[in-house]
C-alpha cells in the first residue's frame, strides 16, 4: 500500500538506507510493478512539460471570461524596470506563479500539481533556482519525488480537491509539496523535509475556496503566488533547523479536520467568500 | 493513488475535472463506439453545466469524441476541428436525477451508424466515472483493462466468459453484474489484471448468449 504518513517515507528511508525521494521512487516501483527507469523516465517527462509550460507563456492571451490574463508580463516588466520589495529571485518566483497559473486559465497546457488550479507553485519555486543556480536535471528529478510523496501522502490522510477541503487542500499541499522539494534541493534531510512540508501547509490552513463565477481564475491565479512564497519561507525556516512543532502528519490530519468544518459555500462552489462579493456577483450575472 | 496522480496529469487546463476529465469521458465514449464519431447530442449536468463553458468544458467534450488525449493543444479549437472532420455535435444544459454534479450524457453515432449512449462523470484530478451505457448501470473507471460484456439474461452465460478468461489466464480484479429486468438483458463489467487480447474478445463475442463486447484497455490515457 502507498504511504499513509510522511513518518512512514522516513522510516522506510531509514530501513532501505535510502534518502528521502527514493523511499518514494521504490514504493513507486513496487506499487506499479514497473522498472525504476519507467518510474524515472514519467518524472523526467513532468518535469520537462513544467519547464516548456513555463518558457511558453504567452503574455498577450486572456482568459475566456477575460477576468486573468498579462499579469505575468505586467510582473516581468516591473522585475525590468523596477526594484521589487521582494528581491530578484523572490519576484521572479512570484513571476513564474502567475505565468504558469495564467496559462492554465488561458487553456494552455500545464502539469496539474497537484491540481491544475494550483499548478503554479511548484515549478514556480523549482524553476526559479534551476535557472538560478544551474541544478541538473537529475536533482530536479528527485525534488519532484519528495514533493509527489507528500502530496500522496496528504491525499491519503486528507484530500487534494478544493471540493473536498477548500483551497488549503489544492494550494496548501501544492506549498507543503514544493517546501519539501526546496529542501530536499538544498540538501536538507528527510525531518527539515517533512518539517518545511509541516509549516507550509499549517500556514495555510482555513484557506478558502472561493472562485469567482465557479472558474479557475479569481482567486485561484494569486493564491499560486501565496504558496510558492510560503514554500520558500518554510523551507529555509526548516533549513535554518527551525522545527514545525506540531508533527506534520498531525497537520495534514488538522487540515482534513479544517476542510470538513468548511462550510460548503467556502468549498469551490463559487458561492462564498470573494465569489460571493457583489462584484463578483455581478460578475457572475453577465 | 499513484505519485502521478499527484504530480499529473499533463493537460490543457484550467481544471482536471472540468477540462481533462471532460476530455476523457469524451476519449473513452470514442473508444467505447470502437469507430470514428459523426454526430453526437451532448447534455451537461450539474456544475459541467453552470460553469462548463468558462472551463471549457464544452470543448474538452468535443476534442475527446474527435480522439484528442487531455494534453492535447488543439482542445481549445475543438470546435473548429470538428467542422473539419464533419462530426455534428449539440451541447445543451441538461437535468439527470440524482446524478453526479459534474456529469455528461452523450449519444453518439458512428460512421458505420452504429449509435452508443453514455453517461459518464469526472471526479476530480482528471478521474472519470462511466455510469451508464445505452441505459444500463456499468460504474466504471476505465483505469484497469475493462471488459463490458452484454448478454441475455439467462443462467450459464457469466460463467462461460470468466471461464474463458480463466483459461487464457487473466485474472479478474472486480465483477459487477446488472440487469433492466429478469430475463432481459444484462452486463458484466469485468476489471481484470492483465490485458484481455483481441483474439480473447472475439471469442467471448462469438458465444452464446452474448449481445455485444466492448473492451476499454486500462489507462489509455
Amino acid at each position: 500500500m502507498a504511504y499513509q504518513s510522511l513518518q512512514e517515507i522516513i522510516n522506510c528511508g531509514i530501513e532501505e538506507g535510502v534518502p528521502f525521494w527514493k523511499a518514494v521512487l521504490l514504493d513507486d516501483i513496487h506499487e506499479r510493478t514497473i522498472r525504476e527507469e519507467d518510474s524515472l523516465r514519467t518524472m523526467h517527462k513532468m518535469w520537462e512539460a513544467m519547464v516548456s509550460a513555463s518558457d511558453h507563456y504567452d503574455g498577450a492571451l486572456r482568459s475566456r471570461s477575460t477576468l486573468v490574463g498579462g499579469m505575468g508580463a505586467k510582473m516581468e516588466e516591473y522585475r525590468k524596470s523596477g526594484k521589487p520589495l521582494c528581491g530578484d529571485f523572490v519576484s521572479k518566483v512570484i513571476m513564474l506563479a502567475i505565468q504558469m497559473a495564467e496559462s492554465n486559465a488561458c487553456m494552455k497546457r500545464i502539469v496539474a500539481a497537484p491540481t491544475a488550479g494550483a499548478c503554479g507553485v511548484l515549478p514556480a519555486v523549482l524553476i526559479g533556482l534551476y535557472q538560478e543556480e544551474n541544478i541538473p536535471d537529475e536533482i530536479i528529478v528527485e525534488s519532484l519525488y519528495v514533493a509527489a510523496g507528500i502530496g500522496q501522502v496528504i491525499a491519503a490522510r486528507a484530500f487534494i480537491a478544493g471540493a473536498a477541503g477548500g483551497c488549503q487542500a489544492e494550494i496548501g499541499t501544492a506549498s507543503a509539496m514544493a517546501a519539501g522539494a526546496l529542501v530536499h534541493l538544498r540538501n536538507g534531510d528527510s525531518e527539515q523535509i517533512v518539517h518545511a512540508a509541516g509549516m507550509a501547509l499549517k500556514n495555510l490552513l482555513g484557506l478558502v475556496c472561493d472562485p469567482v463565477a465557479g472558474l479557475v481564475e479569481v482567486p485561484c491565479v494569486k493564491r499560486n503566488v501565496v504558496g510558492a512564497v510560503n514554500a520558500l519561507s518554510s523551507a529555509d525556516m526548516a533549513l535554518a533547523g527551525i522545527r514545525c512543532q506540531i508533527p506534520p502528519d498531525q497537520v495534514i490530519d488538522a487540515m482534513k479536520e479544517v476542510g470538513e468544518a468548511m462550510h460548503v459555500s467556502l468549498r469551490e462552489t463559487g458561492e462564498g467568500g470573494v465569489a460571493n462579493t457583489p462584484w463578483a456577483r455581478e460578475f457572475a450575472g453577465k | 493513488m499513484n505519485i502521478f496522480d499527484i504530480l499529473g496529469p499533463i493537460m490543457v487546463g484550467p481544471s482536471s475535472s472540468h477540462t481533462a476529465g471532460a476530455v476523457r469521458i469524451g476519449y473513452t465514449t470514442r473508444v467505447l463506439l470502437g469507430e470514428p464519431v459523426r454526430e453526437a447530442e451532448i447534455g451537461l449536468h450539474g456544475s459541467f453545466a453552470a460553469t462548463g463553458q468558462g472551463h471549457g468544458t464544452d470543448r474538452a467534450l468535443v476534442a475527446g469524441l474527435l480522439g484528442m488525449k487531455p494534453d492535447d493543444m488543439r482542445i481549445p479549437e475543438s470546435f473548429a476541428e470538428a467542422q473539419k472532420q464533419g462530426m455534428k455535435f449539440c451541447i445543451q444544459a441538461t437535468q439527470i436525477s440524482g446524478a453526479h454534479p459534474n456529469t455528461a450524457y452523450l449519444k453518439v453515432k458512428g460512421d458505420s451508424g452504429k449509435t452508443l449512449e453514455v453517461q459518464a462523470s469526472s471526479l476530480g484530478g482528471g478521474r472519470i466515472n462511466i455510469s451508464k451505457l445505452d441505459g444500463i448501470t456499468v460504474d466504471c473507471t476505465g483505469e484497469n483493462p475493462t471488459l463490458i460484456v452484454r448478454n441475455y439474461d439467462q443462467p450459464g452465460y457469466v460463467s462461460g466468459v470468466t471461464t474463458a478468461l480463466a483459461q487464457n489466464f487473466v485474472n479478474i480484479a472486480t465483477l459487477k453484474l446488472y440487469r433492466e429486468k429478469r430475463g432481459g438483458q444484462a452486463v458484466m463489467v469485468i476489471e481484470s489484471d492483465q490485458e484481455i487480447s483481441r483474439e480473447m474478445i472475439d471469442q467471448i463475442a462469438a458465444m452464446p448468449g452474448i449481445i455485444k463486447v466492448t473492451y476499454l484497455r486500462g489507462e489509455q490515457i
